[in-house]
């Protein structure tokens, strides 16, 4: 089975046969094989739409090496908050997912690496214990075998559906990280539209290397809560990838169609292999 | 709610904003001799919203880390209401690094009711701030106990509570959001905050039930004084406890402590 029957979780058949995609700033109708040929880039106005995990999974990872783990996780609810399961089961159907994040083991350009893929289309990607669990998963099982991580990120922050359990998500990823660093592997952090709230202030900032899509939106306090606190005007491009690149807080930002050449030439440099080999030796 | 009704979740909320309520400082001024306050993160500036320094915790030299709103409204205007930017966060974390070196304790105080939210702190990276002390934090090779005095809110507050042992007072809150926050965007009704607060589930009494938290320090019918003294008490048994543990073992403790934090069915 190729990567391109999963695209949407697996609900899908071939490329072919996929409704059309419709470009939120310009409106075109994208046929969906010419949308995915094009990275998911609308043809007409060049905007960078909000990719799909699989989707992602399909342009990044070489073809069929993809494992994913901890697939079929699900949130207990832990607050049991009013609406809540409902809203899960809706995005369920919706997404074809059962959470806001794809995880796994991949290669890409041939070296091996622990994956995580955020989907906004699951409850704005946001993450609750679900999330934070599956990429602490994903963090200590690269950190037992000596892999580097490439994340895609997407979300609108932590899921306040669940309460304090959300919040501490934050908290428990970043010591995931911590402990993978400690190992000595590479963490690449790739941040997209939009990367926000509680996800900007832990794992979406602690990558060795911090890649951008362009005019992404990525910061911390929203921008309409920045604005009714404080009453200022907004600057243009004010918290998009270009303003983070001017400000410091990115390396670089790759366009869509070179993110595998460069992940590929990035893993490459930190000699990743060498490090997974041992720790396939260990 | 459990173990405690005597007051309902909002009105936990309010008595932690209570203007009157003690926060950083009064626990500085009532618990640690000889308190010598070190200013500035060495990068950028001094961010008031954040006090910080050394003293002596019943003669243990102690670093101590205090999120303060302020009294007058002059100070409260240069505080940002306990609201800390990326300079108060990177001044936490070097005050951390400080007390690591010395293999000092570290006691942070939180009340605020989040980052500062500023297009200048956005500018300096107040994501980035956060997510560094998270990271820093979650391998300090010395103790870290947080004491949640007030309101604990989302990452502005969790930037100062990862930690090996961590306390609220009774009527403190902790959560990911604010019950106005919450209900304004699910319900699209500010007013509805109460019932918000009630389902998010966090006071004290929540938050030690979910074993987020190791411990309440009671308020109820207790003067400020006596508050104090069972606080400094807690403190000084788990610096004991921290202290005679090997560093990695406790750093162990200290990832499982968040680690477990979930529920999920396959
Ligand atoms: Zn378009």
């Amino acid at each position: 089975m190729g990567i391109l029957d999963n695209i949407l979780g697996g609900f899908s058949k071939s490329p072919a046969d996929m409704p059309p995609r419709v470009c939120k700033a310009c409106g075109m109708e994208i046929p969906y094989d010419e949308y995915l040929k094009n990275d998911c880039i609308c043809p007409g106005c060049g905007v960078y739409l909000r990719m799909r995990a699989y989707e992602r999974l399909s342009m990044i990872a070489d073809e069929g090496s993809f494992t994913e783990i901890d697939k079929k996780l699900k949130t207990k609810d832990p607050i049991k908050f009013p609406d809540y399961a409902q809203k899960i089961d809706k995005a369920e159907k919706s997404s074809g997912l059962t959470e806001a994040v794809i995880t796994g083991t991949a290669k890409i350009e041939g070296h091996s690496c622990g994956l995580f893929i955020m989907d906004s289309a699951f409850m704005m990607g946001s993450m609750g214990t679900v999330v934070g669990e599956k990429i602490t998963r994903i963090f200590e099982k690269a950190t037992a075998q000596g892999l580097p991580v490439i994340g895609f990120i997407t979300s609108g922050g932590a899921r306040m559906q669940e309460g304090i359990f959300s919040l501490m998500q934050m908290a428990k990823v970043s010591g995931a990280v911590q402990r993978h660093s400690e190992a000595g592997l590479l963490y690449i952090a790739v941040l997209t539209d939009p990367t926000t709230g509680g996800i900007t202030a832990s794992f979406a900032m602690l990558g060795d290397i911090i890649i951008a899509e362009p005019k992404a939106l990525i910061g911390f306090a929203g921008q309409r809560v920045i604005e009714q606190t404080t009453g200022e005007k907004l600057p243009a491009g004010f918290q998009r990838a270009e303003f983070q690149l001017e400000h410091g807080f990115v390396d670089m930002i790759e366009e869509r169609g070179r993110m595998r050449y460069t992940l590929g030439k990035l893993l490459s440099l930190h000699n990743t292999d060498a490090a997974a080999a041992a720790g396939k030796e260990r | 709610m459990a173990a405690n009704d005597t007051m309902t979740a909002y009105q936990r909320v309010q008595a932690a904003r209570n203007s009157k309520r003690p926060m950083g400082m009064f626990y500085i001024d009532h618990m640690i001799d000889d308190f010598i306050e070190l200013h500035g993160d060495r990068r950028f500036g001094d961010d008031a919203a954040i006090v910080s320094g050394i003293g002596f915790l019943n003669g243990i030299p102690v670093t101590v880390i205090a999120m303060e709103r302020g009294d007058t409204i002059e100070d409260r205007m240069k505080r940002h209401f306990g609201c800390p930017e990326p300079e108060g966060y990177r001044k936490a974390l070097r005050m951390m690094q400080e007390a690591e070196k010395f293999h000092r304790p570290v006691i942070c105080f939180i009340g605020s009711s989040g980052a500062y939210c500023g297009i200048d702190a956005e500018k300096r990276g107040q994501g980035l701030a956060i997510a560094e002390n998270l990271f820093a934090m979650m391998g300090l090779r010395t103790p870290i106990i947080s004491v949640v005095v007030g309101e604990g809110g989302s990452g502005g507050a969790l930037a100062l509570g990862v930690c090996d042992t961590a306390v609220m007072l009774e009527n403190a809150v902790y959560s990911v959001i604010s019950p106005e926050g919450c209900a304004s965007i699910l319900w699209k009704d500010a007013s509805k905050a109460a019932d918000a607060a009630e389902h998010l589930r966090l006071t004290s009494y929540d938050l030690k039930s979910f074993d987020v938290i190791e411990k309440i320090i009671p308020e109820q019918g207790k003067t400020e004084r006596e508050i104090c003294s069972a606080l400094k008490k807690y403190l000084l048994s788990e610096i004991t406890r921290l202290q005679a543990m090997p560093v990695s073992e406790m750093l162990d403790a200290r990832y499982g402590k968040f680690r477990k934090i979930g529920a999920y069915q396959k």
